[in-house]
């Protein structure tokens, strides 16, 4: 009735594909966060095949062998051994692994508990919601790093305590930022719609109002991910995190601090491979947010 | 022509978008007397407020204006001086925008606002220009103006705030006032009130109007002369008098039948429609921009459309002498 | 003709001010309204911002539950019908053809919501089901798999028009369909709206601030201030003998485009209505030009005249007796 063909001259609309592969790869920052960081995953991925010692085997009469780029250096450990004789190549590819399993698994449980509070939060609004700020506002009272420390005290440390301690305390930014999103998606006429068109509560929340905060859960998730994997190599730093011998980036370099002085790389190795892995993280999620709003830039 | 306040000659405003050049305004002419009102209208997109913040020179960072001459009181302002647009701006010209809350300054009384454009136009007094000040707000109906001085604009109604606005734009005397869509955010009833008061006030000082709206019955009841723009560019002018009794222009015509009018519609009939969409700006436009929504149009479309004329009160740029 | 939904002295209060610390005040968005809707009418609802009409919508469409009061669907209170049962006879219509489509789904996924929640049909014949409304309200079928962003305003709000009809609904509660488009869009919205009313025996509740657009549209117009209804009267009726002194000065309001009458004179003042602080008495007394000594003190009540109902004091000659007695 109304849409007559336009024959005017207009440029021809590029397919959503090929518009949204173009915001991608428009974004710089995002490209190059990204492609780091699909290498360290890769590496850590592939880290049986292509370490060339077990991570563990201690063999005392090669301590402390430097990177092949010193003069002492050979090319049969390339990075070198540590104060035990353990090929340190292979300690850093496994020591990937770590983090990202923590900052995986961190971000699943805190990203479940923070989105649960804010959707409850914004949804609903009224009593939950204060409820919900009542609680944020107590968790972002207490110090991460001192209750980090204060519970693994008491129950001793282990990766799995480790990552379900930083897993309970670290959901308030998810909290927050899906609340306000929510919030804002809430009060739009489509939620409204929905209502009107007879759809349960459930339905809404997950079939109208989640895909909408999906690319700020996303922000978020690739945030807090960086955030728990420096926590975690503080809190192994400080001895009460992962324990050895496991191949924890922080924990090497706790484990490295004694020889500082003679053997710099032990330090240097996992502490350039953490500034990578923290910064490549960064990156995208800086990438990320820019492409999936590119208007509302803060 | 002395008595021209403001001539507009082949003004052109591109923006770059990913896409492409968007041509928002394109090629267009008018020229405003001393004391007259001219109205833009147009729907949205079709470039009636690019129009007004090229005049003003307050186009955005990505959109470039070209124009052969732009001639304020008989100074050419297209290659004029930032500081000499800034010393005409908010002094000589004056606008007033469609959102009060926006336009003035949350963190200052409306005292502070109305008095420092005034001191640092005019170099006036502190007490010289609260004077100005009062006197104004009581000229636009604001009771016991000297309190209101000191409140913040968020204290005031929408209906007040744009008051205020109004009061701001002549507070230096201004020769041109361009207004872009005053009441669109504003309750019917208080827009009458408005539109009235800004017409009484226009017919006392003698200021000339640039109006740019969407609404064709402000524009029947407050412009002396209207510009019908489509497509970024303007496809009929006339006095009011002779567009509304019989527009020329089949896109004027449209919007014309367009519109419900209480005694002249009738109740629950079928109103007129304009099919199809606006065209995209963005590229090479060729030959007239209506032709795909018209119902006269001919191959000879495809070519740039002739502007024709009665006297001087009627031109339109169409292939017809009378569309209606 | 009987009423098909009907309010019944319907109030809402909101509570402004939520935080630990600050002072609450309540705010009666709507405040004692009695309504029918009757079956195949129009029923117009006019009035500027903040009286309550966008409430009222809400409420009558069981989105926002009154703070008093009860509406009836054919006898049967809406509480009883439920979210579900609701949905299948009252649909609605929003402002914003922008914020009113959801910007992850396809519009034919869109329009089919409806029947996907009432678990009607195979995705297939969802989906057939779905081209076919969107094709009566004027959309092609390749708009389908597109998303809303793809398309104009005015399509958009085709689409919204598709999804209300798709359950066959009997009522539809438009609030400002057309407000947000440009004027040629506006036409062809009221044109589609009165041909679907027509063949499919709609009735409309047309919320709108456009007193131009209401009288082409409804049969029927309630005009509301401050959260009440002033006046109630069928459209020829009001439009030609308005009673209210608001509806009078609405009706001044009206810009025709009519070269050469000026702008008209409302005689209101610079008052402007606070729903957060309504004045005693008539709610409209600080603006009227025809306001009398009780007008600030009494409400006025309702009075019947004809078909039509108005409450001001003006047209109250039992209580204008009783007053200067």
């Amino acid at each position: 009735m109304t849409d007559t063909a336009l024959s005017l001259p207009t440029v021809p609309e590029p397919s959503a594909g090929r518009k949204l592969a173009r915001r991608f790869f428009g974004q710089k920052a995002f490209v190059i966060g990204a492609g780091i960081l699909a290498v360290i995953v890769a590496l850590a991925l592939l880290a049986p095949v292509i370490a060339p010692h077990d991570p563990y085997a201690q063999n005392l009469a090669m301590r402390n062998v430097p990177p092949f780029w010193y003069e002492k250096g050979s090319w049969l450990h390339p990075l070198g051994t540590d104060q035990l004789g353990r090929d340190y190549l292979s300690r850093v590819l496994y020591g990937a692994r770590i983090s990202l399993l923590i900052g995986v698994s961190v971000v699943a449980i805190s990203g479940l508990t923070g989105t649960a509070m804010g959707l409850a939060a914004g949804y609903f609004g009224g009593k939950v919601d204060l409820l919900v700020t009542f609680l944020v506002t107590t968790r972002l009272s207490m110090p991460v790093i001192l209750v980090a420390l204060a519970v693994v005290a008491m129950v001793g440390g282990s990766l799995w305590i480790v990552i379900l301690v930083l897993g309970l305390l670290k959901w308030d930014r998810f909290a927050v930022v899906m609340r306000s999103a929510t919030q804002q998606v809430r009060s739009l006429d489509y939620v409204a719609a929905a209502e009107a068109a007879g759809a349960s509560t459930t339905r809404i929340i997950v079939g109208e109002v989640l895909p909408n905060i999906v690319p700020h859960l996303i922000v978020v998730a690739t945030l807090e991910a960086a955030s728990a994997i420096l926590l975690e190599a503080a809190l192994s730093f400080l001895g009460l995190g992962v324990q050895p011998p496991l191949p924890s980036w922080g924990l090497m370099i706790s484990e490295a601090k004694a020889y500082m002085f003679f053997s710099f790389w032990l330090i240097a190795i996992p502490g350039t491979a953490l500034a990578l892995l923290i910064f490549a993280i960064n990156l995208a999620g800086d990438g990320l947010r820019d492409v999936i709003s590119p208007e509302g830039r803060a | 022509m002395s008595d021209t306040i403001l001539g507009v000659d082949g003004l052109s405003v591109d923006i770059a978008t990913p896409r492409g050049t968007l041509h928002a305004v394109r090629d267009i002419s008018f020229s405003i007397k001393r004391g007259e009102t001219l109205c833009l209208v147009g729907e949205s997109g079709c470039g009636k407020s690019m129009t007004s913040l090229a005049i003003m020179d307050l186009l955005p960072k990505a959109a470039k204006r070209q124009t052969r001459r732009l001639a304020f009181a008989g100074e050419d302002l297209a290659g004029a001086s930032k500081r000499r647009i800034n010393a005409l701006r908010g002094n000589r010209m004056a606008m007033i925008f469609q959102e009060p809350m926006t336009a003035l300054n949350p963190a200052y009384t409306i005292g502070n606002q109305l008095i420092e454009a005034y001191r640092l136009h005019r170099n006036a007094s502190e007490s010289e220009a609260r004077e100005r000040a009062v006197f104004l707000l009581g000229k636009v109906g604001i009771a016991s103006a000297a309190e209101r001085l000191g409140q913040y604009p968020h204290q005031l109604s929408g209906g007040l705030r744009q008051r205020v606005m109004i009061a701001m734009a002549l507070m230096c005397g201004p020769d041109l006032l361009i207004a872009d869509e005053p009441t669109t955010a504003l309750d019917v009833t208080i827009q009458a009130q408005i539109l009235r008061l800004l017409a009484d006030l226009q017919r006392e000082l003698g200021i000339a109007m640039l109006l740019i709206t969407h609404d064709l019955g402000i524009v029947a009841r407050i412009a002396d002369r209207v510009a019908v723009m489509y497509a970024g560019q303007i496809v009929e002018e006339g006095t009011t008098e002779a567009l509304f009794r019989s527009p020329k222009h089949p896109y004027t015509r449209g919007l014309i039948d367009c519109i419900p009018v209480p005694g002249r519609t009738v109740p629950g009939g079928r109103l007129g429609v304009i099919p199809g969409v606006v065209p995209s700006l963005v590229g090479d436009i060729r030959g007239c921009s209506f032709r795909d929504r018209c119902s006269f149009a001919q191959d000879i479309c495809a070519q740039a459309p002739p502007m024709r004329g009665t006297t001087d009160s009627q031109s339109w740029r169409c292939i017809l002498e009378n569309a209606a | 003709m009987s009423a098909l939904l009907e309010a019944q002295d319907l109030t809402r209060s909101f509570t402004v001010g939520q935080g630990m610390f600050k002072a609450r005040r309540t705010l009666h968005a709507v405040n004692g309204i009695s309504l029918d809707i009757r079956k195949g009418e129009v029923l117009g609802i006019v009035g500027e911002s903040g009286c309550g009409k966008s409430t009222l919508a809400r409420m009558l469409l069981g989105l926002m539950p009154p703070t008093g009061g009860r509406i009836t669907l054919d006898g049967t209170d809406i509480r009883e019908l439920g979210r579900k049962g609701m949905a299948r006879r009252v649909q609605p219509v929003f402002q914003d053809p922008y914020s009113s489509l959801n910007p992850r789904r396809t519009i034919a996924s869109i329009v089919a919501l409806p029947l996907e929640v009432h678990g009607i049909g195979t995705a297939s014949e969802r989906r057939r089901q779905a081209l076919e409304i969107l094709d009566k309200v004027g959309l092609p079928q390749r708009f389908a798999d597109r998303y809303p962003r793809e398309l104009s305003g005015g399509q958009r709000q085709r689409v919204a028009i598709a999804r209300a009809l798709i359950m066959k609904p009997e009522i539809v509660v438009c609030d400002e369909p057309t407000s947000a488009l440009d004027v040629s869009v506006q036409s062809q919205i009221l044109n589609l709206l009165m041909d679907l009313r027509r063949e499919l025996g709609l009735t409309y509740v047309f919320i709108s601030h456009n007193l131009a657009v209401v009288e082409h549209i409804a049969t029927r117009v309630a005009v509301m201030y401050l959260g009440r209804v002033v006046e109630l009267a069928e459209t020829e009726a009001l439009f030609r003998t308005p009673r209210h002194p608001y509806t009078k000065a609405l009706l001044a309001s009206v810009l025709t485009p009519e070269p050469g009458e000026g702008i008209p004179e409302t005689g209101l003042g610079l008052a402007f209505p606070d729903p957060l602080n309504p004045p005693p008495g008539c709610p409209f007394h600080p603006r009227c030009a025809e306001r009398m000594s009780q007008c600030s003190s009494i409400a006025p009540r309702f009075t019947q005249h004809g078909r039509d109902v108005v409450a001001c004091h003006l047209h109250d000659s039992e209580q204008v007796a009783a007053i200067s007695a």
